[in-house]
Formats: structure tokens, sequence, C-alpha cells
């Protein structure tokens, strides 16, 4: 059974993107709506994380082997600018398809193994990962024609 | 000279106790006897007391109330008996003026009109109409405002038009919205009449609307009087009535307002008739609320138990309710969840559309009511929704315009980023009108940064020199009230004629005409090469404004310049079906959230994001009210070791914004001439300050001295009214409350948030 590494693949994305969010909100602090949103939203990856610590215990002994195939880095250093704020956020949309993409195949998993609690823990958690998508899909159009267009 | 009270130091004149009809009390102050009387309505709150403005030799001299008026029955207060002084005063500004060799010029309107349409041409060149930027206010006529929102929106094309209604009002057209589907009160300040109850939240309505305050201490004069309940941190003169009084700690509203849901929901004083037939989302509502018991609330907020439990009971034991917020709900922490709660409270209690029951999510100005209906904010003209193709088409149809020259593409930029496109640079025209932002928006020191950075070029529209205008590259001088024609609406709905009384002094021109000088000079043209703008006097403007709102909630197409003469101010709706206007919307609890009909397809509450048409349309509420609710968060900023105290900031009863006006009428001038630092005892001893003594408050952002003013505000917590600034104050001696407070707003409704800012202060 791979649901352990799976779970670990999963682990590591919302690491990732606590770690991103915060960057982000650093990084951008002069857009003060991001920087407060971002610390938010990496607060939540945080928790969703902590959700995570009961199941990656229970499910660990079916690890397989080869969990690092599973880890790549998806955000590296934020950017400057109006267009570096674009493409962060865009980076960061891409992110929250990464974890929301796993969270569905792990509640896959938690359907075939009938484990109700992991269900629910997909299902808040999935649900939270939409709304980070919707806000920064909807952070990026409202900044996108600005950055692309008028700025020099 | 005469007057019928000294309003000065008897703010709320004499009781008539309501018994049933207002009597006739007839408000007058004139410094000599008016050859004449025109017809208007005050502008100095977003009352709408209706009045006459008497005119002697080409002068005003005066103004009384209008006794048929159906939002103040003659009565007036403080402000609009003097406020008119300031159309005299000797610093009006008579000629337009551009900056040369860093002075600012006197030159005629053609070099000063030709300037901005030469900046406006090559920049829509260079970068399209996104590199220009409108910031407008909450002080002009409804004929001004669709004009420029035509002008902006299907001229230039640009996306970035808003108003310091963003500072003002927006939560309010916000909450409305997400609650019932479109802007627009559902309720009258006639239901102040007969209500059982009157919930105030972080709305100092003895001070900032005195006339409708009279209303309320006649009711409490009178038989039946209701229970008021206030939550504001300071004890107000509002405070000093209230049946119940609710000091939270700043930013915790939403924990307040969620504390009291829950004991509505607990002792089973809700209507489920009502929720189940024409609501949705209770569930959520009830799940959200649950957790903050009466013992948990006080824990965060400060507010006892007992009081929590107190309030709950008035409210869920009247059978009608009136319920108010303005800037304390509205500037502060999570403002708009925290005005949906109070749309909620309504919604699980079936308390609306209803003689005695309404919700008055306030206004601030004036006029800011038509700056949301009328296209000159970040809404839509009408109330339509930016996110709906048919209401673009309708809008392109309207004024013969390809749909895609109006911009549509996300929501029109709200005014926080407005200013921050001016600080990045990408926008290069910023054009201000009848708004003092140097002195009104927080953070005051990057403002005076923006304004002056060198490759903007900043418009300012205005009749006096404020300390925006200063800064300015161009100052265009305008007519004010009293010296131009059009029409405004209030809170209530309340639509008033305002006829010009006099002539503007030297070459100062009605925004009206400057908007029409622009759009023609910059020749902007509909789809078959007519002029895009096909109105020249304030009454064609409203009879277009008229067709663009028929059939929408906010629909005048009943009103005429004629109809709205002679007598009292008229409610929208006006149509076939409501041709004296309507006290109620949703009289028959359906709502404004049809998909196709609504403003807004909705937000998520927490982080602001808009939902997707197409999720809306799967669960199209089809009418019913939408009932959506947020845990409580805690402010960005708390008071730590370094600034340990909070600070809040206000309104005094003598002054409007920056006492623009206000502080150029004599009496109310001296009523209030400079601002303070109220603080409690408890900390003025800490800090060895005695009362009148000069204290330094300062920020993380900027620092400023005012004299003390001890008592009536808790522990921890200190207030500077906002009034204050420098055109007639030593600009080094900072002053002005926004020096301190903070950048920040709050995700759905983008208003800034005064309310709260860590400070520490010592003496000076
Ligand atoms: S209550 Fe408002 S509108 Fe009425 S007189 Fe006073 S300032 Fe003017």
């Amino acid at each position: 059974m791979h649901l352990g590494n799976y779970l670990g693949l999963l682990d590591n994305s919302e690491k990732q993107i606590t770690k991103a969010f915060a960057q982000v909100s650093r990084h951008h602090k002069d857009e003060p709506d991001i920087e407060q949103m971002c610390q938010k939203l990496s607060a939540w990856s945080r928790e969703h994380r902590g959700k995570l610590v009961p199941y990656l215990q229970r499910y660990s002994t079916q690890q397989s082997t080869e969990p690092a195939r599973l880890k790549h880095e998806l955000f590296s250093a934020a950017r400057s600018g109006s267009l570096g704020l674009i493409r962060d956020l865009h980076d960061l949309w891409l992110l929250t398809q990464e974890v929301q993409l796993s969270w569905a195949v792990i509640q896959q998993a938690a359907l075939a193994l009938r484990d109700e609690e992991l269900k629910a823990t997909c299902a808040f958690c999935s649900a939270r990962t939409k709304r980070q998508t919707d806000w920064l899909l909807g952070r990026i159009k409202q900044a996108a024609p600005q950055a692309l267009v008028v700025a020099d | 000279m005469s007057e019928t009270r000294n309003a000065i130091q008897d703010i709320w004149g004499p009781r008539t106790p309501y018994h049933g009809t207002w009597p006739l009390r007839e408000n007058e102050r004139v410094t000599a006897t008016p050859d004449h009387w025109v017809q208007s309505a005050c502008v100095l709150c977003s009352n709408g007391c209706g009045l006459d403005i008497g005119v002697k030799d080409g002068r005003i001299v005066g103004v009384r109330g209008r006794a048929e008026d159906r939002i103040n029955h003659g009565r007036l207060g403080p402000k609009g008996l003097h406020g008119w002084e300031a159309n005299h005063s000797s610093d009006r500004l008579t000629k337009p003026l551009i900056r040369r060799n860093g002075q600012l010029e006197e030159v005629s309107w053609e070099e000063a009109m030709r300037l901005i349409v030469e900046r406006s041409q090559e920049l829509i060149r260079q970068h399209t109409a996104s590199a220009i930027g409108f910031y407008t206010s909450g002080q002009l006529f409804i004929e001004e405002y669709y004009t420029l929102g035509v002008l902006g929106k299907a001229g230039l094309g640009t996306p970035h038009m808003d108003g310091n209604t963003r500072l003002c009002t927006a939560t309010a057209g916000a909450a409305l919205k997400i609650s019932f589907g479109t802007d627009g009160q559902p309720g009258s300040y006639n239901d102040l009449n007969t209500t059982e109850a009157v919930l105030l939240v972080g709305h100092n309505m003895a001070s900032q609307q005195t006339v409708l305050w009279t209303r309320i201490l006649d009711r409490l004069a009178g038989p039946n009087p209701p229970q008021l309940v206030v939550i504001d941190p300071r004890r107000t003169y509002t405070a000093e009535k209230a049946t119940v009084h609710l000091a939270p700690r700043a930013g915790t509203n939403l924990a307040v307002l969620n504390g009291l849901i829950n004991l509505l929901i607990e002792a089973d004083q809700i209507d489920h008739e009502f929720i189940k037939a024409h609501t949705v989302g209770f569930a959520e509502l009830r799940q959200t609320v649950e957790k903050w018991t009466p013992e948990r609330v006080e824990h965060l907020t400060g507010v006892p138990a007992d009081k929590l439990l107190a309030a709950a009971r008035i409210l869920g034991n009247s059978k009608t309710l009136v319920s108010t917020a303005l800037q304390g709900v509205y500037q502060s922490m999570q403002a708009t969840a925290a005005a949906v709660q109070i749309n909620n409270i309504h919604l699980i209690r079936g308390l609306i559309g209803t003689p005695g029951n309404a919700i008055l999510q306030m206004n601030g100005q004036p006029t800011s009511q038509n700056t949301r209906e009328c296209g000159a904010d970040g809404d839509l003209p009408g109330f339509r929704n930016w996110d709906n193709p048919d209401h673009m088409e309708e809008l392109a149809r309207l004024w013969n315009v390809h749909p895609d020259k109006i911009p549509h593409w996300a929501p029109p930029t709200h005014a926080m980023q407005i200013w921050r496109y001016c600080e990045t640079g990408s926008i290069k025209l910023l054009w201000i009108q009848a708004t003092n932002p140097a002195v009104s928006m927080p953070e005051l020191a990057r403002i005076r940064r923006i304004l002056q950075q060198k490759d903007l070029l900043v418009v300012v529209q205005d009749a006096f020199l404020t300390e925006t205008a200063k800064l300015a590259d161009v100052v265009l001088p305008t007519a004010i009230w009293g010296e131009k024609t059009g029409t405004f609406t209030n809170t209530d709905r309340t639509v008033h004629i305002s006829y010009q009384a006099i002539n503007p002094p030297g070459e100062a021109r009605a925004d009206f005409d400057i908007f029409l000088d622009y759009a023609r000079r910059m020749d902007f043209r509909d789809k078959d090469g007519q002029p895009l703008i096909k109105w020249s006097t304030p009454e064609e403007a409203f009879e277009a404004w008229k067709a663009c709102s028929k059939g929408r909630p906010c629909d005048y197409s009943g009103l005429s310049y004629e109809k709205l003469t002679g007598g009292s101010g008229i409610q929208w709706p006006c149509n076939e079906q409501h041709p004296d206007g309507a006290e109620h919307l949703y009289t028959d609890h359906q709502f404004n959230t049809h998909a196709d009909y609504c403003e807004t397809y909705g937000y998520d509450l927490v982080t602001g994001a808009e939902k997707q048409p197409e999720e809306y349309k799967a669960n199209d509420p089809k009418g019913k009210a939408i009932i959506l609710a947020a845990d409580y968060e805690p402010p960005h900023e708390e008071p730590d070791a370094e600034y340990p105290l909070w600070f809040t900031t206000g309104r005094v009863v003598y002054h409007f914004h920056t006492r623009t006006k206000t502080g150029r009428a004599r009496a109310l001038q001296e009523a209030a001439p400079e601002g303070f630092v109220q603080l409690s005892a408890e900390d003025a001893a800490r800090h060895g300050i005695a009362d009148g003594d000069l204290v330094t408050v300062e920020s993380r952002r900027g620092k400023v001295t005012e004299p003390a003013r001890i008592g009536d505000i808790e522990p921890g917590l200190v207030f500077i009214p906002f009034h204050y600034g420098y055109w007639d104050h030593d600009e080094h001696d900072k002053r002005a409350a926004n020096e301190l407070t903070l950048t920040e707003w709050d995700p759905i409704s983008k208003q800034p948030h005064f309310k709260y800012a860590a400070v520490r202060i010592r003496k000076a």
C-alpha cells in the first residue's frame, strides 16, 4: 500500500505552500492585502499539516521505500515588482493545484479504506484549498491588466 | 441676525414628545432677512434634511428647515444651521491653478483644461486609459456622478474609478449586496417612529446625524419609548441614552455580534418559518456562532456576560427592531462580516420589510448613496453586476458603445489599490474631486509622498485650497452646494433636489460643467460617431440617469425635477408601481438575489474572493436572502510592549470630515476649534497627564500632539477626532489622527481600518 507515501507527498506539498505563502507575504509586504491574506492562507496550510499528523502515523508502516521521488521543489524565491507579484501568485496558484489533487487522491484511498475520519479531513482541507485557489485567481485577475499592459 | 435656537449650545433642540405625528418645528437661522428662499437639502451628513436657502442680494444669508420634508419635518442641527457660511468664505478658490517651478500659479480655464486633456491623450497613447484614475467624493450630485461614470467607463474606459466613499460607505454597500443580492436600504427612517427597539452598532448617531437622533429623543420622551442597545467603545452622547451600552475592545465587533446571535438562537427567539421560506445558510450561521457563549465573549471583548444577555433579551423580545451601523463597524476589523451579522439578526428574527423594522447600513456623506448608485465608484450604475454579461450589454446599449469599451475584466479598482498603483507608478494621472485625502486617508505621510510623486499628475477639483489641493499639479475651482442645481439621495433612499441659489465666486465652475468640458475636449464618441454624453444641463443628465436606473432596484424613472420641487423629498424606487416611492423594500420577502438580477455573485467572507458565476447559478437563491457568517479573527496590529495602547478615531458633533466647510463656519469652528486626545483617568494618571496637557501619541507610522481630554472612554484606549488637519494649522506641528492609522483594508468592502492601531503616549 502506498497511502503512506502519498500522505508524505501531501505533507511535503502543504509544507512548501505554507512556506511559499509566508515568503510571498514577507516579500510583498508593500501590498498590504497580499501581506495579510498570504499570512492567513499560510496558517491554513500549516493547520492542514497538523491535521495530517495522525494519518501519517496511522499509515506510516505502509510506506514504500522511495518517497524521495515524490518530492520536488515547487517554489524557490519570491520576485519583485508588479509582474513579479503576478508570477508569485501564479506559482502559488499552481501549488494549490498540486495540494488539491493530492487531497483528491487521498480522499479516494480514504473511501476505499472506509476511513471516515480521514474522509472528513479531506473534505475540510480540500474545501479550504479551493478557497486559497479562488482568492489567488481573483487577485491575479485584478492585478494582471495593470501589470501586463500599463506598468513600465 | 435671528435664529430659532442656539444650536451650538442646544444641539438637538427642545423635546417634542412623539405621539404619532411630528409636531411642526421649523428651525431657522438667518443673518439678514432674505428676499427669497430657494429649495435645497443639507449636505453636511447623510441624513439629508430638507431646507430652504435664504438669499439676499445674491448672497446666502441663512437657512430654514422644510416643514413638509419627510426626513426632518423642519428640524435642523448645528451643522445645517451654520455650515452654509462657508460658501462666502474669503478664501474660496476663484481661478484655476497650475504648478510651475514648484508654485501654484493662476491660469485660465483654457490653459488648465488643455493641460489635463493633452496629458490624458498622451497617456492613453502610451499606456491605455488604465494609466488614469479618478478619486471622487460623497459630496457631488447624481447628475455629476452619472456624467463622471459614463465618461470614465465608456469614454476613457478606465477601470480605476472610486471615491472617498470607499472610506465611508463601501461596507454598507457590500453588506447589503451580500445579504439581499443588491445594495439598497430595506427600511426607512419612519420605522423609528414605531419600533420597539433600536440597535446602534459603532454608530454615534447623536453626533453624526443630529436630526435623526432627535427622532429617537422624541420617542424616548413620548409614550412607549423604544429600548436602545448601543455598541461603542466610548461613552458617546448616543451611549448615554442607551438601555444597555456594550463597550467592546477595539476590533472585536464580530465576537460581540456572534455572541448576541448565539443567544437569540439558544433562546429560540428566531422565526423558523421565515428562515425556512426566505433564507439560505442558517445552519452555517448557527455553527459559526455557537461557540460564542457570553463567557467567551466577555473574555475576549471585555463586555460583561450579563450585559450581553440583557442586550440579547431586548433584541429577542422586541416585536420590531431598527438596527443601524456606521464607521465603528465599517472601519474596523472584519467590517463586512460584522455588518452582515447585523443583517442576519433581522433575517433570523424575520424582522424586515414591515413597518417598524429597518436595517440602516448608514452612509457617512450626504451623497455617497449616489456615488454607489451612479457608477462613479467601484460599482456599476444601477447596481448592475460587472460579472454578468447581460448587465454589461444593457449598459453598452444604453450608452451606444461596444460592450468591451466598458472595463469589466475584473472588479473595478478600489480606492486603496488606486493609490497603490499611483505609488508604484502605473497610474500617472490622478483626478481628485471634492475630497481631501491628505487628511482623510490612512497613514498620511505615505499619502503626502504619493501626491508629490514626480511622474504623477495630480488634478484636484475643489472649492478651497485644501491640504490635498496644496500638493496638486492642477487645481480646478468649483461651485458648491447652493451654487449649482442637482439631486441627491440620503441614507433612507430619499431623493432631494437642491437648486442653485447664488452664483459661484469668480471663475469657479460646477463639477458637472467641468466633466462636460473634459468630455467635449476629449471628443468621446459613441458607436455611431455621436457625442457620447448627450446632455448639457443637470435636468437632462437626470433624465439620462432615470433611463439607466429603470428596472433596477434604485428605480428613479417615476421622479422628475418637477415632482421633486415644492414638497418633500421622495424615496426610490419611484416608478409605475410605486409612484410616490416606497418606505420598504422586500415587503413580500422576495429579495434581489436572483442570478440574473443580483449585483454580485457573492464573496468568501474571510478571503474576500469573488464567487464564480457558475457556482452562484448552480445554487441560485432565487429571491431568498443569503445568510453568511464568519468567525472572529484578531486584528493585524495589537498593543504590545512597545505600543501598549489601542488607538481609535471618530467625530465631534460640530464638524464634518476635514472641516473644509464646517471649519469656515464661525460658530462651528469656535465650538470645536481643535482636536484632542481622549483617554481614561487610569491611563492619564499612569503617564502623569492632567486635563488639557499636551499629549504626544505615537504609532509605527507617525506621531501627533494634542491636548488631553480625560474620561468617558475605556482604559487602554485612546481616541482622536479625525477632522483636524493643517489648512489652518502649522503643518510641522502634526495633529491629524490619520498620521497614526494603518494602511490595510477589509478583504470584501476594501474599506480601510481606521478604528484600531497600537500606540504609545507621553506627556509632551
Ligand atoms: S442632521 Fe445632517 S443633514 Fe440634518 S442638518 Fe444636521 S448635518 Fe445637516
